[in-house]
């Protein structure tokens, strides 16, 4: 039974090197495997600056390993995932576009009729909940609401994958939960593999199958991997209070503290040559 | 806040003084002596007699409609040429680096010594006038535009690839209206350089437009004349700039209003 799932995004031994200012090679990950198995709901967790925002960069095709593979649905990635949406942590949306030609434009482009494009756009608006604000403008919308029509954005275009980085990160602590649980609420819908990258470990607990740690960078790697025991459909207020979180919690945080201070030691030792 | 009313109210003051006190020191000796000698400042009654004569005779709208004519001209063609060149040195980062010192060149000559070649170039007529005023346009929009392109975020840049646009795509929705806001914000600066352009030829050499109009009453050192010109043609001007703040509205609509604007 568990060989018939696909494995929808798999990263075997991938390296990723950046040539820094005076030349020198500066590797942010090393040899990362990880396998994302469809319809899985993956977090990765690490400190600040450890490369998870790559790892998600190598599974979108945005940028290319310099040592190992990726594979989408067992086929090596070559250039873009077309499989794949990509949720950003900065504002990514088009400021000249309304929220609802925002939602329209991915199919739009893959060339469906304007009317239609228009047409399911809406429903999307109206399923992130923002059905009276089609004509808004990005910037007259709040924090947490650009990211809604960012997620619609997205999941208009139906991906077999999704990948966030920090999506909610900006956002404050209220706003994050109640995004939390319209993510799963949408994700519960028709389960695509997910890989969300968080620097917030009760997050990534609450909403996640998986929880993947990550090393203190330079040449991160891929140090935990842990099940989370919790049942779906899951309430993330609710998740949070139960006893099996708590445990998985402190287990997984007397690893990660290692890594978050060997991090923090690292930024201001280089802050300090700097 | 101050009221709208009192406000005008009191821009209205500004200008009564300042008309009454000209018309007091050309027409009234102080200390046996006229301050503002006619010859030299006129007075308002007679710029204003001028003005409401060259109005009441028509002999006005024909100098206003070839000046005019000659700003949008030289607006229209310096925007598209300069559009264009910018795009095209944005995404052809080569281009740009061999051809910048050039544009850097021609950008720091004085337009105006260009003026004597276009009139040799293209006669007397309005093209001339166009072309000066091109040269000056063409650079507001061309850097504009450059500035437009480049500075597109590269996070939105990623997600439109994400989305699946191809570049052909990415030109339409993601560089062109980044180019275009770039461009409408500096559209005062480039319609104004457009109208300069073309009084400043006028009235280097012409037969007829604003510039005409005051270098002719200069010739016969007539101030009465000179100074009805510099009013007309700075009552037109206002004119255009309310135009294109209301084009500006209606095009940069999904903008955030600048802070100090807000409240």
């Amino acid at each position: 039974m568990e060989k018939a799932t696909p494995t929808a995004v798999a990263l075997e031994g991938a390296t990723v090197a950046f040539r820094v200012a005076d030349g020198r090679v500066y590797t942010a990950v090393e040899k990362a495997d990880l396998a994302v198995t469809d319809g899985e709901f993956v977090a990765i967790v690490g400190p600040t600056g450890c490369g998870k925002s790559t790892l998600l960069n190598l599974a979108a095709g945005l940028l290319q390993p310099a040592g190992g593979r990726v594979r989408i649905f067992g086929r090596q990635l070559i250039g873009l995932n077309r499989e794949a949406g990509y949720l950003f942590q900065a504002d990514a949306l088009f400021p000249w576009k309304t929220a609802l030609d925002n939602v329209a434009i991915g199919l739009e482009i893959a060339g469906a009729p304007r009317a239609d494009a228009l047409k399911r756009a809406r429903s999307w608006l109206a399923s992130v909940g923002l059905a009276a604000f089609a004509n808004r403008y990005p910037h007259m919308l709040s924090g947490g609401q650009r990211k809604r029509v960012g997620l619609a954005q997205v999941l208009i275009r139906d991906p077999k994958i999704l990948l966030m980085d920090e999506p909610f990160g900006p956002l404050d602590a209220q706003t994050r939960q109640i995004m939390g649980n319209l993510l799963l609420e949408l994700w519960s819908a028709d389960k695509k593999a997910v890989l969300f990258v968080t620097h917030d470990l009760e997050e990534a607990i609450a909403l996640a199958d998986r929880v993947v740690i990550m090393s203190a960078g330079p040449g991160a790697r891929i140090i935990g991997d842990w099940r989370v025991p919790l049942a779906r459909p899951r309430d993330i207020f609710e998740a949070r209070l139960d006893k099996e979180f708590h445990a998985l919690h402190r287990e997984i945080w007397s690893v990660l503290k290692q890594e978050v201070l060997k991090g923090y030691a690292q930024s201001s030792q280089g802050a300090e040559a700097s | 806040m101050m009221s709208r009313l009192r406000l005008l109210a009191l821009q209205l003051l500004v200008a009564i003084v300042a008309l009454a006190l000209w018309q007091f020191f050309a027409t009234v000796p102080v200390f046996g002596k006229l301050w503002l000698p006619p010859f030299f400042f006129s007075n308002p009654i007679d710029v204003g007699t001028q003005v409401v004569a060259w109005f009441a005779s028509g002999v006005i709208w024909k100098h206003l409609l070839i000046t005019l004519w000659e700003s949008i001209l030289a607006f229209a063609i310096g925007s598209a040429a300069g559009a264009m060149v910018g795009f095209w040195f944005a995404r052809q980062p080569l281009v740009a680096a061999v051809f910048d010192p050039y544009v850097k060149m021609v950008n720091a000559l004085p337009r105006v010594v260009l003026a004597p070649i276009f009139t040799l170039w293209l006669g007397l007529g309005i093209w001339s006038k166009v072309a000066l005023g091109v040269t000056l346009v063409f650079f507001i929009v061309f850097f504009n535009v450059y500035q437009g392109v480049k500075e597109v975020s590269t996070t939105v840049r990623d997600n439109a690839r994400m989305l699946g646009m191809s570049e052909r795509q990415l030109t339409r929705h993601v560089y062109w209206p980044s180019a275009l806001t770039w461009m409408f914000s500096s559209l005062h600066t480039s319609v104004g350089f457009a109208v300069v352009g073309a009084v400043v030829g006028e009235y280097l050499g012409s037969a007829a437009g604003l510039g005409y109009l005051i270098q002719q009453a200069e010739g016969v050192f007539d101030v009465a004349g000179v100074f009805a010109g510099m009013f007309v043609l700075s009552v037109f001007v206002v004119l255009i700039d309310v135009g294109v703040t209301l084009v500006e509205r209606r095009l940069l609509v999904w903008r955030p209003e600048p802070l100090d604007r807000q409240a």
